[in-house]
Parts: C-alpha cells; structure tokens; sequence
C-alpha cells in the first residue's frame, strides 16, 4: 500500500544555461519555496552551448517532489529536469575528502578500512591522514562514520552526481 | 527630430549591425515590441534613457510619483488590454520601490517588463550611490530577470523579456541596465536576434489530445457539473471568454468564476452563480461542494477559493485546465490535468464533445439546476438599505446600477470594498475588472486607475476605494492631475481598515488593535488641492446625486461615500472551515473558527 506522505530522497539532473544568476535563481527556488538541498554540485558541461548540470539531492512527499520539478521546469534558463531515482538505470556517484587524526592500533585499522572502501590515500602525516573516498552515498556515508569513530575527523563532500546506464545519449536540441 | 526615425532610412540591414547608443537602441527595440507608453520616473541610472525619450515622438512616458505606482499603472494597463505593461525607474531605491508592484504582477500573472537602472558595470558590487542588488532582490520577485553587463546582448534580452512577459503563463520581467551599456554604442540588428531566433521559453499551449479525450469522457458522465473559471481565461484573450460562454451555451452548465475570473462570463447570465470562495456565494461555494464533476479553467486552487482542501469539492471528478504544469496538483489533487492556453483547450474540448456525440444529461441536470435554485432562493447577498446611512453594499449595487450604460473600467483597493464590489458590481466582459488578488495589495487601485485611463482615454473609469488604501498611493493624485486623466475615486469610507476589523472582530474578540483609520484628510478639500472635483455623500437621500454629478464631472472626481462603519462582508468561509461552513450572516459569527483555523490568514 503506498503512503503517499512518506518522504523519499530524490537525485535530480538539471540541465541549464550557464549564465550568471542561474545557480542563485534555482537555489532561490528552493529556498522561497521550503524545499529542501541535501546536497548539490554544479559545473558547465558543454563549453559551445554554454550550458552547465546541476545535479542535486532532495528529499519530500511524492507530491512534493513533483511540485519542485514542475517548478524547476518553469525557470526560463533551465532546459531539462531529469529525475534519476525513478528514471531509467542509472550509476550515481560522491566523493569526500576526509582528514583523520589518531595513531596507534587505531591508525593501523583506518589504513585497512580505507583499503577496503578502495578509498586513496592522499595526505599522510604520523598521526594523520587525508582518505578521499568515491562511491554512492550511503558508502560514501558509512565510510565518514566508520573514521568518525576511529579518531578526529574533518568532511569535505561533494554533492551527488549521476548518469543513467547504457548508450543512450540524454541530451536537448 | 528623432533620433529613432532618421537612423531607421540610414540602416542597411545587409552590411551588418546598426551601432547605436544602448539608450537609443533600447527604444527602438521597444517601438519594435509595440510599446505605446512607459510609466516611470526618473533617477540618475536612467538619464540617458530619458534623454532619448525626450527626443522621442513614439513613445508616450507617465511621470507617477512614487515607482510602485509606476507598476501598479503598467498593469492596470496590461490587465484591461491584453498587452505588456512597460516601467521604467532608477536604481537602488527606484528598483525597491518597485517590487512590491512586481510581485503583484507575478502573484496575478499579468505581464509587465520593468527596465531598472543600475551603477556602470566596473562600480557593480562596490556599494556604489543608488547601487542596489536589483537583479538578486527582484528574483523571486519576478517570472524572470536579466542583467545586461555586455551592449551585444541587448537588443536579445529585450526582446526575450517581452517573449517571456507574454508568452506561457504571463508574468513580470526585470531588466536591469548599467548606465555606460546605456551610454556606450551597441549593435542593433533587424528582428528577430540571433537569441530569439529559436526561443529557448516555448510553452506549451496547444493540449493534449489524449488529455482531451480523457477530459470528454468524464464530462460525459456529469450529473452534477461545475465549471470553475479563472484569470486565465482572461490572460488567454477575449476569444476565451467567448468560447466559454459558447461552452456555457452547448452544456447549459453551472458556472461559477474567481475573483480574478470575473467579466469571463456576463454577471447577469442566468448559469453564473456568482463568485465563489471566502466571500462567495452561498450557491456558488455548495454547488462546488456537491459536484460530481469539476471542469477548472485557468483558475489554480488557491486558498481563498478552497477553504479546507480535505473537504474541498470532495464527490468530484476533477479536470484542470492550466497553461502553468506546476499549477496542476499543486493544491488539488486532479483526475485529468490539461496542459494549455484556455481559449485552446475550450476550443478542442467543444471540438471532441462534437466528435463524441456530446449531449448533456438532461433529467440530472434539471435536478441539479433545482437544487442550486433552492440556495439561490436563499439570496445570500441581500442587505437592507433603511435609513439615513449608507450601506456600503448598496453603494457599489447603486454605481453598478447608474453605469450600466457606460463603458465601464473597475479597479479597487484591497479588503471589504473589494470583496463587495465583486459582489454586487457586475461584469459583462473580460478586461474591464483590475483588482489585486493573490497579494492583495492596498494601494494597487489608484495607480492601477491610471494604467487604464491612459490605455482607454474615453472611458469611465473607476477606482472603487477603501479610505484606508486610498492613503497609500494617494501621492499618485498628483499624477492624475498632470495629465487630466478623468478616474473617478469612489471612497467606501468607514473609517476602519474594514477586513482586518472584521477578523479582530471574528476571532480577537473585538479588540480593534490598530485598524482605526485616524487622521483621515477631508476628501472634498483634497480633491480640490489637486484641482479636482470633490464630492461628498453622508447620507443615503445624497447617493444617488453624488453619484450622478461624479459620473457627469469631465475630469477626475473624488468621491467621499460615508457608510455604515462596522459592516461586515458575508457570506464568509471562515479560514480553516470548508465550503459547506458558512457564515452567512452576524448571527453565525460565534466560534465561527476553529483553532486550526486561527493560525491561517
């Protein structure tokens, strides 16, 4: 039985023009209009057409969620919203950068962790490291826990991206 | 000699662009958009563009007194003509004096560009004199906005802005020029410009045919049909109106329209049951509340209309016709949402009921119609007019009455006058009824008076006022003054901010915190301060003549109506109750509103 009023985390495609203003106008949206970011990341992604992806996380009711696509859709420089959670098969990816300080027993089994989450190693002192870690979010998620109890750590994460699976190509014009 | 016609025999288009000073070019643009006049008012941002207007015999610029009033204007304009409304102000203070105007307009989607003026582009971020964020702080104020950094992009972004004030669901555009793109040279080509050569905003407004044949079916198996309109039949064009009335005509349906619907349907057809909502009628609001079948046309659910949405028309099969996707359950879930333009998806409604052999269920609808005569015979509107003072009903029903003749423009204020002048002044056309409905402006009417004085020279217009809102663009009397405009200013004067005593009244038992009107100017000596005519009526034997003598007065005319002061407006749905939770008279006001009711507006 559906609950309609369950909230659902959804990973959305925002293809638009890279103009100035774009990001704040649709961060402004969600903003005005109590939606909420979890996470956003945003760079251009076709020099010639000038127009850039914003790939963000948002959560709500499945009412919600449409609204803001509707919403999002409106914006005159925005050319596609896609939404990978109920698309097509689609492969999403984060990364982090996380700094851990400890030493001892503890250090030893933070190397083995990263090693088993294929996550780098970048920075090493004697009584630190710097591991950057890519992965879906709920790796990416357990990874930052397991070192937040190994020792004192610092987070920098990126937001979600995504791209659906085989071979055809998604875009506008 | 203008600059804008010699330079039109010196381009050869073949050879390349035109340069031409950004202020220059910014006119002619305009004069290619079909602008006739710009309400503005000047600023140091903005000389160069005034300096061209000075040489320009084209273009027809309003001086108002305060730059809301400029936007108010532009869409009276936009709202009784169907064009853009155009604004012109400063920068800094000029552009935030304006946004109170543009988010009405986005609020009512009427479709207003709004040139602002800014700081050179080198001194942008700097804190500069008259410097303010304009496109950041009009953003979510507007459909869309634009700051023009480079002169090759302006000739594109105006005439972007005017495609996207129009086009889709209609709305207010901000363009915010820096003064040396004003002052340098920018190339002018012929139109379209590269950027609108393939337009990247195209809306959809043709529907759906499978919509469309889903939509049919349903409204095939209608016992209990409503047709519920809104502002988007007005934005669609006359031709809409029409074809709703055709609509009205082949079904022999129910009708009832919004606030911003009004003038869709003619008010005295037998099928309008009048307004529906908060301050609908008694008809209008149950009818709603027992259909089987609900056909919305360009009218989007909102919260004054609905009442509590779980009890909102809760036995209906729901159609919504709106040319805005996210419109459509939004609010309200809906059984058949249809994407498009009101006149088109009317149009192709009739279309398939055609094909389909549509023929209206007669015996259920008898029925139906007996029963809505039922809550007719209830005449929820009545009031009682005995006796010396003026009821305020009875003055909008009395000017309704003695202008019938006329050809009528109405815009009004915010609050109880408002809601009584949907009430009881009556609507035969679209575009003639100018009224700020989803913010809810105070202050709007005046200036608005003014936007469609100067669209229609020759016509009556009227600006139905409470004396609280009069106070608010009352500067704008200067405006009026300067070019003779001939609005007639109906002051409902009850010397209280009548809706917000009202709801003190209903739900703070009573205690009239600041909604007395104090310090009221003498209308009569007002008026004549600007050379105007003022008139003044006290008492009911006074009303009619007063408001013969306005109608008859060659210019502009405030007219003082005093009236009962503490009236109030029914039938009211409380907030938080539902359709069928009417209070339809002072008896049914005890605990009218619930405690979830309370916290609402």
């Amino acid at each position: 039985m559906l609950d309609k009023t369950a909230t659902e985390t959804h990973t959305l495609s925002v293809l638009v023009d890279n103009e100035p203003g774009v990001l704040a106008r649709v961060v402004g949206l969600f903003s005005g209009r109590g939606y909420n970011i979890e996470s956003l990341t945003v760079s251009e992604v076709d020099a010639e057409r000038h127009t850039s992806r914003i790939s963000l996380s948002t959560s709500g009711t499945p009412m919600v969620i449409e609204q803001i696509k509707q919403q999002l859709g409106k914006l005159v420089p925005v050319h596609q919203v896609k939404d990978m959670t109920i698309g097509p098969p689609h492969v999403e990816r984060e990364m982090a950068l996380v700094k851990l300080l400890n030493s001892g027993e503890a250090r030893v089994e933070a190397l083995r962790l990263a090693d088993s989450f294929r996550a780098r190693t970048l920075d090493s002192t004697l009584d630190s490291f710097v591991f950057e870690v890519t992965g879906n979010s709920d790796k990416v998620t357990a990874f930052i826990g397991l070192m937040g109890s190994l020792g004192k750590i610092e987070v920098a994460r990126t937001g979600v991206c995504g791209i659906t699976r085989g071979n055809q190509l998604d875009l506008t014009d | 000699m203008t600059a804008g016609k010699a330079k039109k025999s010196d381009s050869k288009q073949a050879s390349g662009p035109e340069m031409l000073a950004g202020a220059e070019l910014l006119l002619r643009v305009l004069e290619r958009e079909g602008v006739e006049v710009i309400f503005g008012y000047p600023g140091g941002a903005v000389l160069p563009i005034y300096d061209a207007l000075f040489k320009n015999n084209s273009i027809r610029h309003i001086l108002v007194r305060h730059e809301q009033a400029a936007v108010h204007a532009a869409e009276g304009y936009a709202r009784s003509t169907g064009r853009v409304g155009v604004v012109l102000v400063t920068s800094g203070p000029g552009a935030t004096n304006a946004v109170t105007g543009l988010t009405d307009a986005l609020m009512d989607s009427v479709p207003v560009v709004c040139l602002t003026g800014q700081v050179p582009t080198h001194l942008i971020g700097t804190d500069g004199f008259q410097e303010a964020d304009t496109s950041g702080i009009t953003r979510p104020a507007t459909k869309h906005n634009y700051l023009v950094t480079k002169g090759e992009d302006l000739q594109g972004v105006v005439e972007e802005a005017f495609h996207v004030a129009r086009n889709g669901r209609p709305g207010p555009v901000v363009i915010d020029l820096p003064k040396d793109v004003l002052m340098l040279d920018a190339p002018l080509a012929s139109s379209p410009s590269p950027r609108m050569q393939t337009p990247r905003y195209q809306p959809q407004t043709e529907p759906d045919p499978a919509m469309i044949k889903e939509a049919v079916r349903i409204l095939k198996k209608a016992k209990k049909p409503i047709i519920y309109g809104g502002g988007g039949l007005i934005n669609a064009g006359p031709g809409a109106s029409a074809s709703l009335r055709d609509f009205v005509a082949q079904t022999g349906w129910p009708v009832t329209l919004t606030l911003m619907g009004l003038g869709a349907v003619p008010a005295e057809d037998s099928h309008f049951l009048g307004m529906l909502g908060m301050h609908g009628t008694y008809e209008a609001n149950l009818a709603m509340h027992q259909s089987d079948v609900m056909l919305n046309i360009g009218a989007r659910f909102d919260d004054r209309v609905t009442g509590r949405l779980a009890d909102f028309s809760p036995q209906s099969l729901k159609i919504h016709v709106d040319i805005d996707p996210s419109s459509i359950n939004k609010n309200v879930k809906v059984d058949v949402g249809i994407v498009g333009d009101a006149g088109a998806v009317l149009k192709a409604l009739m279309a398939e009921m055609k094909a389909q052999n549509f023929t209206p269920n007669a015996e259920p609808l008898a029925r139906w119609w007996k029963q809505i005569e039922g809550w007719r015979a209830r005449n929820c509107l009545a009031y009682r007019q005995s006796g010396p003072i003026i009821k305020p009903q009875h003055a909008i029903r009395r000017l309704y009455e003695m202008t019938r003749e006329r050809d009528t423009y109405i815009t009004t204020e915010v609050g109880q006058h408002q809601m009584w002048a949907a009430q009881y002044f009556g609507f035969d056309a679209p575009n003639r009824w100018m009224t700020s409905g989803g913010l809810g402006t105070m202050g709007y009417g005046l200036p608005s008076a003014m936007g469609v004085q100067v669209a229609h020279p020759d016509a009556l217009v009227i600006d139905i006022a409470g004396e609280a809102s009069f106070m608010m663009n009352m500067q704008e009397l200067s405006t009026i003054s300067q070019y003779r405009l001939p609005v007639k200013l109906f002051i409902i004067n009850n010397e209280w901010m009548g809706m917000v005593r009202q709801w003190q009244e209903l739900i703070h038992g009573g205690r009239y915190s600041e909604s007395y009107t104090a310090s009221l100017p003498d209308f009569v000596k007002l008026a004549e301060t600007f050379g105007m005519t003022g008139l003044r009526a006290s008492t009911s034997d006074q009303l009619d003549s007063v408001i013969q003598t306005m109608l008859d007065t060659d210019g502009p005319v405030i007219a003082d109506i005093r009236v009962e002061k503490e009236e109030n407006c029914f039938p009211m749905i409380p907030s938080g109750a539902a359709h069928n939770e009417m209070i339809l008279g002072p008896d049914g006001q005890e605990g009218a509103i619930s405690e979830e009711g309370k916290v609402l507006v």
